[in-house]
């Protein structure tokens, strides 16, 4: 049996007594009020680039490659956590947002491991495809920056890897133990550039016990996808 | 008995006030510690019977008592750097003793809250709005719109919060209204609370600010039962510059990781605690109660130019001759408050570039120091008024290497949440260091036969100069908040106006 990828339409779906009608890319929908952009764009057949984006948890912001431009309103909004409002006219695909998108992952991939293709997570990475969809074919910036390529994978969960070097500090784990799981089992350590996700110190399941991982981010792995593959919830390929 | 009046702010304490103060009172006289005029190159600044005299040691003390003093500067209140002033909200600024009620209330305090009392929450939101006050944090988005929006959400809890992590290079004027007049900032959170029906108010300090934040916690107390029943608590911050943006604070406030919340939801929606929440500067909040007086709101709106309206407490700073508070009407040209009022710079030397706005703000070229001060002639030239510093700078200023810093602070103070920022800044600072230097060769990961679709060939100094513009603009449209969004205004102004200071 494959692996059949379902649509992601971006952010979780809202339940709503009204609707709104907006035009995505000439397209015409109807969203119940409190939808985002995204969800609008993603239920047109429309596919606006994204990383740190997925249904099963509320809009983060962070990745900042599904930006789009509104006509009225001022600069690039991220698409998933503006909401759908009458009338709008969403523009998801111009060259200036092709270009702000492709200077993203130009900084993302600039601090990411280039084996691909002896990756676990390869043909199945949202980083790899989103960076095939804007089209990077050249990193400016070179790959002797400072990077996190030397971090060391932790192994000690019998279930899964955590590769920090392939983390794109997403959130998506972290989130999803918050939302989903309510065990609040990880969080972002460190700031700017040395943000990391770990076990909080003192968590009920955390390192200080002598615990491995806590099993969050497994459910989403072995719901779908066999042990030492890489979980769902992962953008990144971090997790596997 | 002589009365000698001194500051207790933590500027003149730093210059020595204390030891002045006790040489006074070793002397016989009575010695009040007031708050600070805000002269601060003439601090320890100590008043005698109206006349300034500073900077003074302890030795001058016998010469001040004598007559004989050479330190005199005048009556304080006609010197050209204070005569010049449209104080409004710093009115009281080296008049009053900064916890005497009795000395509040003998100067107008508490008058505003009197009448918005008297108002109905809607006539005090219809007078802020008619002020023209605009967010004094730097954002400029017009006061009595956020008020109305919390004010007309339905909701069990409101908040106000006033944001006082005053973190912007150049800027002291938050930390010297706390400390010289706290009441001031509790009456216009009172206000504002009234206004929009909160009943619980914080006050987000940063942790540098210690004297401010003894200030506030006994100023809190003392007048708990005049602002009553609404209710005011300190909350101090942990060092981060990001939690001065707006839910960043919040998301401290609340015990959380510092981390920038993606708007909408606006916190006049779900703010504090998810609640509807009022959040202003310490000078929004403190124009408060001069706009509530009777005809306050039309005297303010009488000041300044175009859109932006009212007074500016400008803090001018760095290499500058006069350094200080000078609160003036909005329209005021930089080459009035550095050269006219400021005295040029400290060192004697040319100006070069003046940074207006914090860290993030452009650096002005000295062809355009007539711009006016006014939000939207500096949004115009790609520059922030901010939260009015002014950092002025002499010809021997390395543009590129500030250039370079302001990619540096942005990479330490990141929050890391969004991408541009988080790695954005850290190879910015790569990036202006290789321009610095020399045109790169290809790395060594890029000369690597497997690298079958890098690029061998090296990078000129034009392409990375292009390679900066294109990070910029990543930058400045895709981050989530006004950290990485704003960086590229001292970079991209530092290139634009010095580029030979990029090789």
């Amino acid at each position: 049996m494959g692996y059949e990828p379902q649509v992601d339409f971006g952010t979780p779906e809202v339940q709503s007594e009204t609707v709104v009608t907006l035009t995505v890319d000439g397209r015409v929908v109807t969203v119940p009020t409190g939808t985002s952009v995204m969800r609008a764009a993603a239920l047109t057949g429309g596919s606006i680039p994204k990383l740190c984006a997925t249904d099963n948890v509320q809009a983060f912001g962070s990745c900042r490659l599904c930006l789009v431009e509104v006509d009225g309103m001022r600069g690039t909004p991220a698409s998933c956590t503006t909401p759908a409002a009458e009338g709008m006219v969403v523009h998801t695909q111009t060259p200036r947002l092709a270009k702000l998108r492709k200077g993203v992952m130009e900084l993302y991939i600039s601090d990411h491991p280039l084996d691909c293709l002896t990756c676990s997570a390869n043909n199945d990475c949202e980083l790899q495809d989103t960076a095939a969809q804007v089209g990077l074919r050249d990193v400016r910036y070179g790959y002797a920056g400072e990077n996190h390529l030397g971090l060391e994978a932790d192994t000690s969960n019998p279930y899964f890897d955590f590769d920090p070097s392939k983390c794109i500090a997403c959130s998506r784990c972290v989130r999803a133990c918050d939302e989903v799981q309510g065990t609040f089992a990880l969080t972002i350590d460190g700031r700017g550039f040395a943000s990391k996700v770990r076990r909080p110190a003192t968590s009920l399941i955390g390192a200080s016990s002598g615990r491995p991982w806590p099993s969050v981010t497994v459910s989403y792995a072995t719901d779908v996808t066999p042990l030492r593959s890489r979980p769902l919830v992962c953008s990144g390929s971090g997790a596997r | 008995m002589t009365l000698i009046r001194i500051s207790d702010d933590a500027l003149a304490l730093a210059c020595g006030a204390d030891a002045v103060a006790a040489a006074f009172a070793a002397a016989g006289c009575t010695v009040e510690r007031v708050s600070s005029w805000g002269l601060h190159w003439l601090e320890p600044l100590v008043e005698v019977g109206g006349i300034g005299y500073g900077p003074m040691a302890p030795d001058d003390v016998s010469a001040v008592l004598a007559g004989t003093s050479t330190k005199s500067i005048g009556m304080i209140a006609e010197h050209p750097f204070i005569a010049r002033q449209q104080r409004l909200t710093f009115a009281r600024a080296g008049k009053t003793r900064p916890l005497s009620l009795d000395d509040y209330s003998a100067t107008g305090g508490w008058a505003g809250l009197t009448r918005a009392r008297s108002l109905s929450p809607d006539q005090v939101i219809a007078e802020v709005t008619q002020s023209g006050l605009r967010g004094r944090g730097g954002a400029g988005f017009p006061a009595g719109i956020k008020w109305k929006t919390v004010a007309d959400a339905a909701a069990s809890h409101k908040y106000v919060v006033c944001n006082a992590d005053e973190g912007d290079s150049g800027t002291f004027a938050d930390r010297m209204l706390m400390e010289g007049d706290p009441y001031h900032l509790i009456e216009g959170m009172t206000i504002a609370a009234y206004a929009v029906g909160a009943s619980q108010g914080y006050i987000y300090v940063r942790s540098e600010y210690p004297h401010a934040i003894t200030k506030l916690n006994q100023a809190i107390v003392l007048s708990a039962d005049i602002i009553a029943p609404f209710r005011i608590e300190v909350r101090v911050g942990a060092g981060a510059y990001v939690c001065g943006e707006e839910t960043s604070l919040l998301n401290s406030i609340e015990g959380k990781r510092g981390e920038v919340r993606a708007k909408p939801p606006l916190p006049a929606h779900q703010g504090l605690f998810g609640q509807p929440t009022v959040i202003n500067n310490v000078l929004t909040l403190a124009a408060v109660p001069h706009i509530l007086l009777e005809g306050g709101a039309a005297h303010y709106d009488s000041h300044g130019v175009a859109r932006s309206k009212g007074t500016m407490p400008i803090q001018l700073t760095g290499n500058i001759k006069s350094g200080g508070l000078f609160e003036t009407a909005f329209g005021i040209t930089l080459h009035e408050l550095i050269y006219d009022i400021g005295g040029g710079t400290a060192s004697g030397r040319p100006v070069k570039a003046v940074q207006v706005g914090g860290p993030l703000g452009a650096y002005i070229h000295p062809d355009r120091f007539d711009l006016p001060f006014c939000y939207e002639e500096y949004a115009g030239v790609d520059a922030l008024v901010g939260h009015g510093g002014i950092v002025v700078f002499d010809d021997t200023a390395d543009m590129g290497r500030l250039a370079r810093f302001a990619m540096q602070f942005c990479a330490a103070e990141s929050c890391g949440k969004c991408t541009p920022c988080r790695i954005g800044s850290t190879r910015g600072v790569e990036l202006i260091d290789r321009i610095r230097s020399s045109p790169r060769g290809a790395d060594s990961v890029e000369l690597l036969p497997q690298m079958h679709n890098a690029r061998k060939a090296g990078r000129s100094r034009e392409e990375d100069i292009a390679l900066l513009e294109d990070l910029c603009e990543t930058l400045k449209f895709g981050s989530l908040c006004a950290l990485g969004g704003f960086t590229p205004y001292p970079v991209l102004s530092a290139l634009k106006h010095w580029p030979e200071d990029f090789t």
